[in-house]
């Protein structure tokens, strides 16, 4: 039998908003639990613009979207939530106490009396790459990631990429494989000054190939790649290739949030506007991937969202109880809470 | 006003009036061109939002900085006239600018 994680309000997604709903959710006595396929919180303030500008938090004229993480981080940790990161949510089940069993791509399950959708544009997944007729061969010799470097010994490896993945795993399974060839469109590169330098070095002694172009075509049968085209400045070459790792950055993809039954309004989520409440009730949707008339796709209205979603989520949790409408700046208890009176 | 051209990539022209100082991007996405995605917002951060300057206009247009060249890495097709038109900001110069938009966005 697996474990399951027991916990009042299981969080899918930690951006801005998954963050700041436990700051709410907090403030009424839930604990929470966030999932993120990323490895670290932030969401996409962290992974695609974190030193960019953000002018529209108020209080703040100015923040970096890490910045912004960072402090919702810091504003959060009186209410300790729990994080599981690398993990995509691929099921969810209303259980017969009308509680939810949530279970990860990694198998593992998770029990919440709440589930608040605050996955953005979904979930950040690996890039397909610009090459034609790449489907057949995927996780059979393409792969996006490296599970097991094993994998790839004795192989001819083409690795497509200019960033720090595609150069890390150009030194890392250099020893591994039978032949590397790093294929990139420019001869700059993204990834850490060491690294290219320790790559071109390794040129030098000829442990490993780069060819500056893009990779046009693929051959191979059953999945099982021979060689790839490269077009570069010179025109085409093709290289031996059994093992392909493209490193073409991450996407969004709803995932299989699509698959729960919903009632999707083009790929978002429909909710109510005073509890933010989803066609099934017990979970929650909200930030970017909530729709209702007048959404706007701001963190801002993330944050008010929560607010309200925390009262609708607190009446589920604690039926009956009473709830008392508190400010921070005056209520003794939710200080307490907050830490900053004894 | 500054005169502004997408051509889709099945062939259909959208002509429009752009404001100087708006991004080529974001003309797109208010006239509804198709293929023109921009998924981060015009971030300079997802490559979905690259069209192909027109030949007569790359000077004019001018090149990439470095950062954008980073995300060009991640578009489809790389040419030499490969812009990401969130990157390009409307100005007197570029009146008549002609872009093309890729068979796809990554």
């Amino acid at each position: 039998m697996t474990d399951i994680t027991k916990t009042d309000v299981l969080i899918v997604g930690a951006g801005p908003v998954g963050l700041f709903a436990v700051f709410e959710l907090g403030l009424f006595d839930m604990k929470c639990h966030l999932i993120d396929i990323l490895d670290r919180p932030g969401g996409q303030c962290a992974e695609l613009y974190p030193e960019k500008p953000i002018y529209d938090i108020p209080g703040w004229p100015s923040i970096s979207a890490q910045g912004l993480v960072d402090k919702l981080l810091e504003q959060i940790a009186p209410f300790k939530p729990d994080f599981t990161y690398n993990r995509m949510v691929s099921s969810l089940e209303k259980l017969e106490d009308g509680s939810f069993r949530v279970t990860t791509d990694e198998n593992e399950v998770f029990e919440a009396k709440v589930v608040v959708i605050a996955a953005g544009g979904g979930s950040f997944q690996p890039k397909r790459p610009p090459i034609p007729g790449i489907e057949p061969y995927e996780g059979k010799s393409v792969f996006y990631s490296v599970r097991r470097m094993e994998d790839f010994r004795g192989h001819d490896l083409v690795i497509v990429g200019g960033g720090d993945s595609a150069l890390d795993w150009t030194l890392n399974l250099q020893p591994v494989a039978r032949s590397v060839t790093l294929v990139h469109r420019r001869p700059e590169f993204r990834a850490a000054p060491d690294s290219v330098n320790k790559m071109y070095a390794m040129q030098e002694m000829k442990q490993l190939d780069f060819q500056v172009g893009q990779v046009t075509g693929l051959t191979g049968a059953d999945g099982q790649l021979s060689s790839a085209v490269i077009k570069g400045p010179d025109g085409d070459v093709e290289v031996p290739c059994t093992r392909m790792l493209p490193f073409f950055g991450l996407t969004m993809k709803l995932g299989p949030i699509a698959e729960w039954g919903l009632n999707l309004h083009e790929n978002l989520i429909p909710v109510d506007t005073e509890k933010f409440q989803t066609s099934v009730p017990g979970i929650f949707a909200v930030g970017d991937i909530n729709w209702y008339p007048g959404k706007l796709k701001l963190i801002l209205s993330g944050f008010h969202e929560v607010a309200l979603m925390a009262q609708a989520a607190k009446r589920i949790i604690s039926p009956g109880e009473r709830i008392v409408f508190q400010y921070t700046t005056s209520s003794t208890s939710l200080q307490k809470k907050l830490g900053v009176v004894d | 006003m500054t005169k502004l051209t997408f051509i889709a990539h099945d062939g259909t022209q959208f002509d429009m009036d752009a404001e100087n100082g708006s991004t080529v991007m974001e003309n797109a996405i208010r006239n509804a061109v198709p293929g023109i995605e921009a998924e981060c917002g015009g971030a300079c951060a997802c490559a979905t939002c690259h069209v192909y300057v027109d030949e007569a206009w790359t000077a004019q247009v001018g090149e990439p900085e470095a950062m954008e060249e980073d995300m060009l890495d991640f578009a489809y097709d790389v040419q030499p006239n490969s812009r990401l038109s969130c990157q390009i900001k409307v100005r007197d110069a570029l009146d008549g600018l002609v872009v093309r938009v890729p068979a796809r966005q990554g």
